[in-house]
């Protein structure tokens, strides 16, 4: 695509622009789309697991739930507290949906079918994954309230902690795939199990970095057992408090892309992508991307299955199977997946 | 820490019956009903929305004894009263408070021509306040339109009283 257009009156470098705002448009505006069904299947699984009906009258089966609720908040008028610092206060939320649409751009949705194809994608994702904690953390503090900026205290160490541990996983899978690229450790996957089965997470190896992983996604977007920096309880909405009609929906918005972002990261990195599961040729015949989607569905559903099942986490708690549980473990399997490559792949 | 408990807790046991126990949960039948859509059977003796009665031949039941206004442990009810031009006793006011009312149904225990009841009919929420301050019109017009359902609760109730 890019070359066609380069090929018309727009010439190279602006024929490239044209192309890549295309492409991202193609990138974001769907991904806008599938937050607001998202919201809608979290609210419903969750509301099943609970025996209630969730979302039902708005659309049917309540599928249009989601944009009567954008809308509500669109026509809401926005509040800035007297006390907070105004320019702040309205950047953070664009940070968190800012960042939250950045990282897409290294995703593959198959083969080829991948934005920014670059040979770090993994150091980029850890990099953007980082930035996000900046939207919470300045949004509690230019609240200038005190629940908020608990909040953001909160959200600040328990991001860092658990990023150390997703780091450290991310180095075990960089070790096996022998890459950072995002569609080269995806076609490592092929057949890595046994020659017929696609994906590390089938690897018994593999498996407990494919679960910590799991755990520390969930963490690191503040998922229910994990959702200390907005326990309603203590922290009334934590770092959202103080935020009223687009500004909030910006951070909810961003919030669920970052959820979808971590289950389509699960995928790619332990459960093989865009590829079958199976490594059989019929199977190929299913387009990638309806592969990656399907991946993407059921690690969601994952999301919302542990959101209905498992109580919140005591702060301690968190800390503690982040720092004393997590940590030890991703860094002894670095240790034991590099000792395993050194004496099969390498040669004692 | 025996080696039992030692595998249960890496092999993340406990989670994953929870998890069982919910994907169970999931499939079954909501518990709850499709609300605007479906409703629950009320009882003859559900105690809802407020309503004065007639005769069959159109003359209004209530007599301006007062008793119910007397017995309204939330005071409630004002009730003022005049012998009308053919000299029966009959109220001029009778006024309900709604936003006061607690729903116990001692008005309607009280009233000795069965004029004042509470109606099967929970679906009265308005959008100002002042709207729930009923009169006597109001009233009588909640009678007119729920008089078959409130004679129905009545008489289901009647061998029991």
């Amino acid at each position: 695509m890019t070359a066609w257009f380069q090929s018309t009156f727009l010439g190279v470098e602006l024929g490239w622009f044209v192309a890549t705002l295309i492409l991202i448009l193609m990138i974001a505006l769907p991904l806008m789309l599938a937050v607001a069904m998202i919201i809608y299947a979290d609210r419903k699984i969750w509301a099943a697991m609970a025996l209630r009906r969730g979302p039902n009258v708005v659309g049917p089966f309540g599928l249009l739930q989601s944009f009567a609720d954008g809308l509500k908040v669109f026509l809401q008028e926005t509040i800035i507290p007297s006390g907070a610092n105004k320019i702040l206060f309205l950047i953070a939320p664009i940070i968190t949906f800012t960042v939250a649409q950045m990282a897409w751009a290294v995703i593959p949705f198959g083969s080829q079918q991948v934005l920014a194809d670059i040979n770090v994608g993994l150091l980029y994702i850890l990099a953007i994954s980082s930035l996000g904690v900046y939207g919470v953390v300045i949004s509690g503090w230019a609240s200038n309230s005190k629940y908020p900026f608990f909040s953001a205290l909160r959200a600040a160490a328990q991001m860092i902690s658990y990023e150390v541990s997703i780091g450290f996983v991310l180095i075990s899978v960089v070790l096996m795939a022998d890459s950072f690229n995002l569609s080269t450790i995806v076609l490592a996957q092929k057949g890595h199990v046994l020659g017929i089965i696609n994906g590390f997470g089938f690897n018994p190896m593999l498996l407990p970095m494919a679960v910590v992983f799991l755990i520390s996604a969930m963490a690191e977007t503040a998922r229910t057992p994990f959702d200390l920096t907005e326990a309603e309880s203590e922290l009334v909405a934590g770092y959202q408090t103080e935020y009223s009609s687009m500004s909030f929906a910006l951070f909810w918005l961003g919030e669920y892309a970052n959820v979808i972002l971590m289950c389509a990261l699960n995928a790619v990195l332990f459960w093989g992508g865009w590829l079958p599961p199976i490594d059989w040729a019929p199977l190929y015949v299913v387009p990638g991307m309806i592969w990656f989607f399907l991946k993407i569905g059921f690690f969601f559903f994952v999301f919302s299955w542990v959101k209905a099942t498992v109580p919140r986490y005591r702060y301690d708690q968190l800390m503690r199977l982040g720092w004393k549980i997590f940590l030890p473990l991703s860094l002894f399997w670095v240790f034991l997946v590099s000792g395993f490559l050194m004496l099969t792949r390498y040669g004692a | 820490m025996s080696v039992a408990q030692f595998i249960k807790n890496w092999t993340l046991w406990e989670f994953i019956v929870a998890h069982a126990l919910t994907l169970k949960y999931f499939f079954k039948a909501k518990a709850t009903i499709n609300y605007p859509f479906e409703k629950n059977p009320l009882s003859p003796r559900f105690r809802g929305e407020h309503a004065l009665r007639r005769y069959p031949n159109g003359e209004e039941r209530c007599i301006a004894c007062k008793l119910c206004e007397a017995i309204c442990p939330a005071q409630a009810i004002t009730i003022e009263a005049e012998p009308r031009d053919d000299g029966s006793r009959r109220t001029t006011r009778y006024d309900i408070d709604m936003t006061k009312c607690i729903y116990c149904g001692f008005c309607q225990e009280a009233c000795p021509v069965d004029a004042i009841v509470e109606g099967p009919n929970f679906e009265f929420a308005t959008e100002t306040r002042e709207e729930l301050l009923y009169d006597k019109a109001k009233l009588l017009a909640n009678g007119d339109k729920w008089e078959r359902a409130i004679a129905a609760n009545i008489a289901a109730d009647a061998p029991y009283r």
